[in-house]
């Protein structure tokens, strides 16, 4: 499970470095609302990636079969199949507008040869069957090749469709929709070991569903207070345990994770476990709480670490230790002189999405300026890299970042002040074993690869 | 019929010199590939007429071949299809060529959809029986074997359906490389996989021998029984019972209990509602297991096995999640008719007074219902000394459905306690909840007042019960008032002419003079639901004129139900030749006007002083009863209530591992 991951440390240590491979999406300046991405998902194997973008679509893309023929080409993602998962939808009981755009995908273990994803806007799921067709059934009884139809008195023999292989057709397939269940946005969702059931989690409440049922769920968290004016917490992400079927956590926009036990009772509105870092009172500001919200929650592969994402840092937890995270790690720390002009523009809000690599030694996250954040666990190290067109040559070596933190700017260092806001990598992901890493920067998507021998 | 209504049905009528019988199939056979899923299916429902059309040879070498590769369609397609083949051995030429069926039935166990391939697999299972036995060999275990080490979960969850039916008819060296075959499945990487393995382990257990039974199909109960993944074990704990069934006593509780006992134990609690759910049925065999050996065994022993019994019944009880706790309380009552007398009394009566005492309401309304059961038995009189202030707690309880439920009890529980005890005890309950602030607790109490008559006689209802319902004819509170109406309506019939005309009809009369409207009207009501049974003297010369006074009545609601009692009582008179002035009887229309007592403007003049206080009261009482029909009509289509959810998981979770409907 948790694979070799390509070796010593992916983060970017002296003896590796990351190439650009490819990019996809338009070049052109001024973006189209609907390509923005907003997920980026491997799924279990890495021989598929999928985005989803605001637009609804779902783009998958397949590893090609190496060694054929090119010799660089590495393995390189090509479109699989393309197809609109969501619509614009419009409520008329609540008069409100349901955005088509793709909140979260996830993929289902594979189960026979086509390939099953969850896919989710702000109130329905999907449940996507993408298969392949080579053959096709040749021959009818009542018209000719040409397709007239034939004298149906004249039929002196029947004859049985004959199979003729044909180019392969990726038909992808709506097999399942999980609908009516979340009143408010739903922001995570994620399947359960057991392979059979998932969870959708929304502001106040988390669902449990089976995969083969879609008119009835569970809801298994509820934290809407009787009155909502007491409200002072949301739910941010929730995610399932990756071994223990009965694991789940979520995280708060307090920047607390409570963990669940499902064997205990069916209701999960009492956690088993709290992380909760206790509060540092010399850096208490006005934005504290906005900072400290949690905007993603991810399990590492072996299910020993789970890793949340605040505005402005990475924590890793010990699933057995609520006190303190075991690492934090500083993903853009000049920007906390900024948080004033980052709360006008709204920025403060942005939700960061964050990754692990296969081995769990590494993760990523992204930061503004397309810059995105790699840090070695076990190394320490860390290095900021940016995905940009202007060192797209296939097997360019990406070059270390550095951002100016006050006092002399020195030479290849970016001043805070330039930095783009408008330019951010919310999502990314990580093949499950090897060093190949999917960046979303705003409608483009760069796969990198890490510099073989 | 299909084929009638196709393209080319029309054009030539002038007649061909071609096959006109061949038309219908060709049409059948093209629309197994039209754009219409009704179409389509119509075609695979009908694929016996098709190959019979083509003969067995061309059905084994065309039309299979199309078929195994078909398995692009809609569900319901493949699912048709699946069933169609388990039938068509005769079609491909009879048991010699069953096995040219296993390839598109191979293709249909492989899809995902669970329902499409069981009925894949049940085809499998249905056509391995017209196997030769060499040709069982030959075609059908190398499917098996296939299907089992196929790269895809689904292929491996079909294959542990297959093996109980080849493992009986295979060679030996053939039967030891299924069971290895199995019981790598039980240790799959995916759950789907051990999920499958665990829920077939009954199964393949009864078809093994018994010395596989226990040196290998114990050791995979026990594996499967600690899988990490609950939804495994709580199917193992159900295997557990079809095991137990080829055990003898000693080897049961040897082999199976100890796992059964940490099941019993297990963290999750769906495991343990599992443990609580089969609980009788592995009761049952380790009973009818003892009276097998009553014969040649020492008493003790028998003892011993029910006392193990009922110690992992009591863990259960003492458990912490409610719903295998009420599980338990459903089950564990029928145990007394298994174990008989001394048994029950021994070891299950403390079970059930635990149960009684339970915090959970739930728990003690589950025994409370099922103690009929312990009535045949033991008699309810060991109960009853617990049973009382069980029965009381729950009476009294703050939630009003738990009240309601065991108001629902009250007859069965008098039936079977006595009269004496009855009084001495349970009346004043029933009395009680006659003025209870929920209007469905009085609804319940007093039909649960009629069935109690029915029970005990007109004597015991007049010396008992009517006299404590005509005394709160005098209530200060108008909705006590109104039960004793509603009390009278129920009660008149069951008492009969002379309570009712003696005692009840002047109570009712005195009624009529009440200053809250919604009491005259009942009033009203009353009369006429009593009218029948009244005697006609008083019918004419007591309630005629009140009917008549409060036909004249100021509120709308009083004058209208007067009428529509008085029409129905001069009907009554006119039939028995009394003389009724045509002027006196009132124009009535024929809709029953209580479905919808006509709306009040707020400001709308009644001329009512008490119609003020009376309303909000009424109104608090509509939002105290409002839950009752409130939860169904708020849920809308989607189940997803909270309120429902423990009626649901307890139905519903524990179908997980399956294909939950």
């Amino acid at each position: 499970m948790a694979g070799a991951g390509g070796g010593g440390c992916p983060a970017g240590g002296n003896d590796f470095q990351w190439c650009f491979s490819q990019v996809k999406g338009a070049i052109d300046e001024d973006v189209a609302e609907a390509d923005i991405i907003s997920t980026v998902e491997f799924n279990y194997s890495g021989d598929l990636l999928a985005t989803g973008d605001k637009g609804g679509r779902v783009v998958i893309f397949q590893r090609e079969q190496e060694n054929k023929g090119r010799t660089h080409s590495r393995g390189e993602y090509n479109v699989y199949s393309t197809f609109q998962s969501h619509e614009p939808e419009f409520d008329y009981l609540k008069s409100l507008e349901i955005e088509e755009k793709i909140n979260k995908i996830r993929w289902l273990p594979q189960q026979n040869a086509a390939h099953f994803l969850l896919s989710t806007n702000d109130k329905t799921i999907k449940l996507w069957k993408i298969s392949e067709r080579d053959k096709r059934a040749e021959g009818y009884n009542l018209k000719d090749e040409d397709g007239r139809l034939r004298d149906p008195f004249r039929i002196t023999a029947l004859r049985v469709p004959i199979l003729k292989p044909m180019d392969l057709m990726v038909e992808a397939s709506p097999r399942r929709i999980f609908a009516n269940a979340h009143t408010y946005h739903i922001n995570s969702i994620s399947v359960n070991s057991d392979h059979e059931t998932y969870l959708s989690a929304d502001d106040l409440r988390i669902n449990l569903w089976h995969l083969e049922i879609t008119d009835r769920s569970f809801n298994i968290v509820d934290i809407k207070p009787a009155n909502m004016e007491e409200l002072t917490e949301v739910i941010t992400a929730a995610e399932f345990h990756p071994h223990q079927c009965n694991v789940l956590v979520y995280s708060s926009s307090k920047g607390t994770i409570r963990l669940c036990d499902m064997r205990s009772s069916a209701l999960c509105d009492r956690h088993a476990k709290f992380f909760e870092e206790p509060e540092d009172p010399s850096s208490r500001s006005f934005f504290s709480e906005i900072i400290s919200s949690i905007s993603d929650v991810k399990f590492s592969h072996s299910g020993r670490y789970m890793m949340t994402r605040d505005y402005l840092s990475v924590k890793v937890w010990d699933l057995n230790m609520e006190g303190r995270p075991v690492e934090t790690h500083q993903v853009h720390e000049y920007l906390r002189s900024k948080l004033c002009s980052l709360y006008e523009n709204d920025c403060i809000f942005d939700k960061f999405e964050c990754c692990w690599n296969g081995s769990d030694s590494a993760i990523m996250t992204g930061s503004y300026n397309n810059f995105f954040r790699m840090f070695d666990r076990n190394t320490r190290r860390d290095v900021t890299l940016e995905a940009s067109r202007e060192n797209s040559k296939p097997r360019a070596c990406l070059k270390p970042r550095k951002v100016c933190t006050g006092g002399k700017r020195k030479k290849d260092e970016i001043s805070v002040d330039s930095l783009d806001f408008n330019k951010k990598i919310l999502h990314t992901a990580w093949h499950p074993m090897e060093s190949i890493i999917a960046v979303a920067a705003t409608n483009n998507l760069y796969i990198f690869q890490d510099k073989i021998n | 019929m299909a084929g009638a209504a196709g393209p080319g049905a029309g054009p030539g009528a002038a007649g061909g010199d071609g096959d006109d019988s061949l038309y219908p199939i060709a049409v059948l056979i093209d629309e197994l590939r039209n754009e219409d899923v009704q179409l389509r299916l119509n075609s695979i429902k009908k694929l016996s007429t098709i190959a019979l059309a083509l003969g067995v040879e061309r059905t084994r070498t065309e039309l299979l071949p199309f078929l195994t590769d078909t398995i692009y369609d809609e569900d319901e397609v493949l699912l048709a299809l699946a069933e169609q083949l388990g039938n068509f051995t005769g079609l491909v030429g009879g048991p010699d060529f069953a096995h040219c069926l296993l390839p598109p039935l191979e293709s249909l166990a492989t899809v995902e959809e669970t329902v499409v391939r069981d009925k894949a697999v049940e085809s499998l299972r249905q056509i391995s029986q017209e196997h030769t036995p060499v040709a069982l060999e030959a075609h059908f275990v190398p499917l098996v074997k296939r299907l089992a080490s196929g790269d895809w979960f689904t292929s491996r969850t079909s294959a542990c359906g297959l093996f109980s039916v080849c493992y009986p008819r295979a060679s030996n060296a053939v039967k030891a490389e299924i069971r290895q075959h199995f019981r790598s499945l039980c240790s799959d990487d995916t759950p789907m996989v051990r999920r499958a393995a665990a829920s077939k382990l009954g199964e393949f257990a009864k078809v093994l021998e018994l010395d596989s039974v226990k040196t290998e199909i114990v050791p995979l109960f026990t594996n499967l029984a600690s899988d990490e993944q609950d939804s495994v074990r709580l199917l193992a704990v159900e295997a557990c019972v079809s095991i137990a069934q080829l055990l003898s006593q000693d080897d049961l509780e040897a082999l199976v209990m100890p796992t059964l006992r940490q099941a019993a134990e297990d963290k999750s609690w769906r495991v343990r509602y599992m443990v609580a759910d089969k609980f009788s049925e592995v009761k049952c065999i380790g009973i009818s297991g003892i009276e097998n050996l009553k014969g040649i065994c020492p008493a003790d022993f028998l003892l011993d096995t029910t006392i193990n019994l009922s110690i992992l019944g009591l863990e259960l009880v003492s458990d912490t999640n409610q719903h295998v706790k009420s599980a338990l309380a459903s089950v564990i009552m029928g145990l007394s008719t298994i174990l008989g007398k001394e048994n029950t009394i021994e070891h299950l009566l403390p079970l059930f007074l635990a149960q009684l005492k339970d915090e959970c309401p739930e728990v003690r309304l589950n025994i409370i219902s099922n103690l009929d059961c312990v009535n045949e038995v033991i008699g309810i009189r060991q109960l009853s000394q617990s049973l009382l202030p069980a029965i009381v707690e729950l009476a009294e309880d703050a939630k009003w459905r738990v009240r309601l439920a065991i108001i629902e009890y009250m007859p069965l529980l008098a039936g079977q306690l006595g009269v004496e005890f009855f009084d001495e005890k349970l009346n004043s309950l029933c009395m009680a909840w006659l003025v209870d602030h929920v209007y469905a607790i009085r609804e319940a109490a007093t039909n649960n007042l009629m069935k109690l008559v029915q029970k005990f006689g007109t004597e015991w209802a007049q010396n008992t019960i009517v006299p404590r319902v005509l005394v709160m004819a005098n209530d200060p509170n108008y909705l006590h008032r109104m039960t004793t109406l509603f009390c009278i309506n129920a009660l008149s019939e069951a008492c009969g002419k002379e309570i009712t005309t003696k005692q009840m009809l002047p109570i009712v009369l005195k009624m009529a003079g009440d200053q809250v409207a919604n009491v005259r009207f009942n009033v009203a009501k009353s009369l006429q639901k009593i009218g029948p049974i009244l005697d006609t003297n008083a019918l004419q010369g007591e309630v005629k004129p009140v009917l008549q006074k409060l036909g004249q009545d100021e509120d709308m609601d009083v004058k209208y139900f007067a009428q529509e009692a008085i029409s129905v009582v001069a009907q009554r008179l006119r039939k028995l030749d009394f003389p009724v002035k045509d002027s006196e009887e009132p124009s009535i229309p024929g809709v029953d006007k209580n479905l919808f007592l006509r709306p009040r403007v707020p400001g709308e003049n009644t001329g009512k002083a008490q119609r003020g206080r009376a309303a909000p009261v009424a109104s608090k009482e509509a939002v105290d009863a409002a839950p009752l029909r409130g939860t169904n009509a708020a849920k809308g289509p989607h189940v997803n209530t909270r309120d429902t959810l423990a009626q649901l998981e307890t139905a519903e979770l524990m179908h997980f591992p399956q294909s939950r409907e």
